[in-house]
């Protein structure tokens, strides 16, 4: 090896400079923090947070300690990030497909849908979303039932809640029966590509899924009874409902937005994907005899997922880190508990923040990981 | 090889050109703050984002209330001039790192003095003035009349950052009672999703409540109920570590109280030098030399009453007057019944 000197040292400058300005800064802080009586330190943590949230995922109160809420706060971020994801891609899929559609009426009602909620702020939209949702919704006491069992009403959607008997034979019969798809489905492709025959895999999927959880109803004990939301009186106009489940309307507005602003980006990643695949690759597809339905998911899906994933994987991003405009509508996500309540009660500014950037910077990074993994894995693989 | 040299030379010049600026504002002097802000001619104060009576602001952009006359305060004694003050709104989640950032010198923002502030996060509270307590507000129509009527599932709207959080919590555990908090950062919000029926009731300081109501859809359907579940001592904050600064804060603050007490308003100030009452005379300047202490002049507290006017007539103006709280509770001079008691000025 011959290394140059000419090629070390710019690097060996940018290294130093680089610890010299951390080191410049952190020193700075430091005395600063020390002349200002400010502690620096992560013991706050353990100590009881004593304040109560109003929606969590794990048990928690204010007796709690400060991590406990931290918890809290990332899990609904993660809630609601995930449920936007799904909505997102289900809604930007359908739409993006639709913009390609030769029928002009879908095709300008999903470009004037892409338009309309990608060219306004999406704190608009939540604001949008929240208060309209809040002036437009009844009481809980003039809230008429959905299919007898839901009530939306300003104060959240209530659902009934499920009580399961013997639960872990229900949970026994369904992982049972995605292993059988697995195996039915691996068989499936080592026939056709020994024999050529094609087992209609599909169909059986939706049998076993659907036949192995019934069948733990019928001889594995298993009960299902739900528990219907009862409105209750708490003061002359103030009213409730008890049992069930309820959903908060914060949680509601926001994945809402959330979907629909990022569902436009999306759609314009699948339009572009689908465009992107030549017209010849349809017609050679068409003309070996491929159904269309096979055309699409054969040969156009799998060029198209190549062009369409890694600036998806941006919107799953972007979805991600704007869920932290919760706090203005009253989420408790990561930003709304953590670097909101918990930083104003514990004063420990530079700590919480540092913590709540490398989360959302390690959340960030996870999506990224997936969606490359993914990425790889669909990507041509040379033979 | 000396290429690099070079810039490693000028880079090395530049992190040493940054150290000699901290060292420099490292180095304790007396009240730094007080120097700077006579350099800036302006008072940089923290106030809140619009809470009627206590710091709002009108169309044009000038900001009135308690809390805001405070600042003036300062700034009439420190600069001379009473509107040389700039006022930085504020959420109640960034107030204490704005001051202890040294973005404000003054935090006067509806701010309750407690224990682990004043310890903890490096800020010293200087004085109260205004005693408040927590409340809940209800609407008329919920029939609601006291806290006791309470019931499990309440749903409670109030603001993040705020010790009404934590108040909240003891005081419905206390009771047994189950609620959700939804707890918004903005109070604007709060009001519009108490106001749009998402809560049962809205917590926060009474004062607060009875400000807030007044930028309701309809104020009449709603009452603060009598009960108080805190204390909430407000008063201004400076940061730690500037003792001449924080006196200048508190005795400006004391001066506005003690006036009232001798019936020393902005239109009789003048007048009162030449009263037959040492403690009078000492207020308007005219006796002792009060203001040295501070670095100040002999007229400090006087331009204060002059442009400001006391505390009385400060609440007047500001809070009574506007019909949030006409009734001064414990927020009336030790003579008449209330709690303000300052030390004596001399």
């Amino acid at each position: 090896m011959n290394f140059k000197l000419k090629d070390i040292v710019p690097q060996l400058i940018t290294v130093i400079a680089v610890v010299l300005v951390f080191g410049f800064f952190t020193y700075n802080a430091q005395i600063n923090m020390e002349n200002r009586g400010i502690d620096f330190g992560y013991g706050f943590l353990s100590q009881e947070s004593s304040f109560d949230v109003q929606f969590s995922l794990i048990e928690y109160d204010g007796s709690h300690s400060y991590f406990r809420a931290y918890l809290v706060g990332l899990l609904n971020t993660i809630l609601v990030s995930v449920i936007g994801i799904i909505i997102a891609t289900i809604l930007g899929v359908i739409v993006g497909i639709a913009r390609l559609s030769p029928n002009y009426l879908i095709n300008k009602f999903a470009a004037f849908y892409v338009e309309f909620f990608r060219n306004i702020p999406l704190l608009l939209q939540i604001f949008f979303w929240y208060f309209a949702a809040l002036r437009a919704l009844p009481l809980p006491q003039d809230a008429e039932a959905m299919f007898g069992v839901f009530f939306l009403t300003i104060k959240g959607l209530y659902v009934p809640a499920f009580i399961w008997q013997n639960f872990n034979i229900f949970f026994y019969s369904i992982i049972a029966a995605i292993i059988a798809i697995i195996v039915i489905r691996a068989h499936a492709k080592k026939v056709q590509e020994n024999q050529g025959k094609q087992i209609p895999v599909f169909l059986i999927s939706i049998g076993l899924i659907f036949i192995l959880p019934l069948l733990s109803f019928l001889i594995g004990g298993v009960r299902l009874s739900f528990e219907v939301p009862v409105l209750k009186q708490l003061a002359t106009t103030s009213f409730i409902y008890e049992g069930g489940v309820s959903l908060p309307p914060e949680l509601i507005a926001l994945t809402l937005s959330l979907s629909l602003y990022t569902a436009t980006f999306i759609a314009e990643c699948v339009r572009a994907g689908i465009q992107g695949v030549g017209k010849g690759q349809k017609e050679a597809a068409a003309s070996i005899g491929l159904t269309p339905n096979q055309v699409l998911k054969l040969v156009i899906m799998p060029q198209a997922l190549r062009i369409i994933i890694p600036p998806t994987t941006n919107q799953y991003l972007n979805l991600t880190k704007n869920s932290s405009l919760a706090a203005a509508i009253a989420y408790p996500d990561l930003v709304l508990v953590f670097a909101g309540t918990a930083l104003m009660q514990t004063g420990k500014a530079i700590e919480i923040v540092s913590i709540t950037m490398f989360t959302y910077l390690t959340l960030s990074i996870s999506i990224s990981i997936l969606m490359n993994w993914y990425n790889k894995k669909i990507a041509i693989q040379e033979k | 090889m000396f290429k690099y040299l070079k810039q490693l030379t000028s880079l090395v010049a530049m992190v040493a050109v940054l150290f000699t600026f901290t060292t420099e504002s490292m180095a304790a002097k007396k009240s730094k703050t007080l120097k700077n802000t006579q350099k800036k001619g302006f008072v940089r104060c923290g106030v809140s984002q619009g809470l009627p009576g206590f710091s709002n602001a009108d169309a044009a952009g000038n900001w009135t209330g308690v809390d805001v006359d405070v600042c003036r305060a300062v700034a009439a004694a420190v600069l001379g001039d009473a509107n040389k003050v700039k006022f930085t709104p504020l959420s109640a989640k960034e107030r204490f790192t704005a001051l202890t950032s040294g973005e404000i010198d003054i935090l006067s923002r509806n701010t309750t003095w407690t224990l682990s502030r004043d310890a903890d996060i490096g800020l010293t509270f200087v004085g109260v003035n205004f005693y408040d307590g927590q409340g809940f507000m209800v609407r008329k129509s919920s029939g609601i009349t006291s806290t006791s009527q309470f019931k499990n599932g309440i749903s409670a709207c109030t603001n993040i950052g705020t010790t009404t959080e934590l108040n909240m919590r003891d005081f419905f555990n206390s009771k047994g009672i189950s609620y959700e908090p939804v707890a918004f950062e903005k109070a604007d919000e709060v009001v519009a999703a108490y106001d749009a029926g998402r809560c049962d009731t809205y917590t926060t300081d009474k004062s607060g409540l009875a400000a807030q109501r007044t930028k309701m859809k309809n104020p009449d359907e709603h009452i603060v109920l009598p009960e108080t579940i805190s204390k909430e001592p407000l008063g201004p904050v400076v940061r730690q570590g500037d003792a001449v600064w924080e006196d200048i804060v508190r005795w400006s603050l004391n001066t506005m109280i003690e006036a009232e007490e001798y019936g020393i308003t902005s239109a009789n100030a003048d007048m009162m030098k030449t009263s037959d009452n040492p403690a009078i005379k000492r207020l308007v300047g005219a006796e002792g030399e009060l203001g040295a202490a501070f670095g100040l002049d002999n007229d400090w507290s006087l331009r204060i009453i002059k442009q400001v006017g006391n505390y009385g007539e400060s609440y007047k103006r500001n809070i009574a007057d506007t019909g949030i709280l006409p009734d001064r509770g414990p927020n009336q001079l030790w003579t008449k019944g209330g709690i303000l008691y300052v030390p004596p000025a001399r």
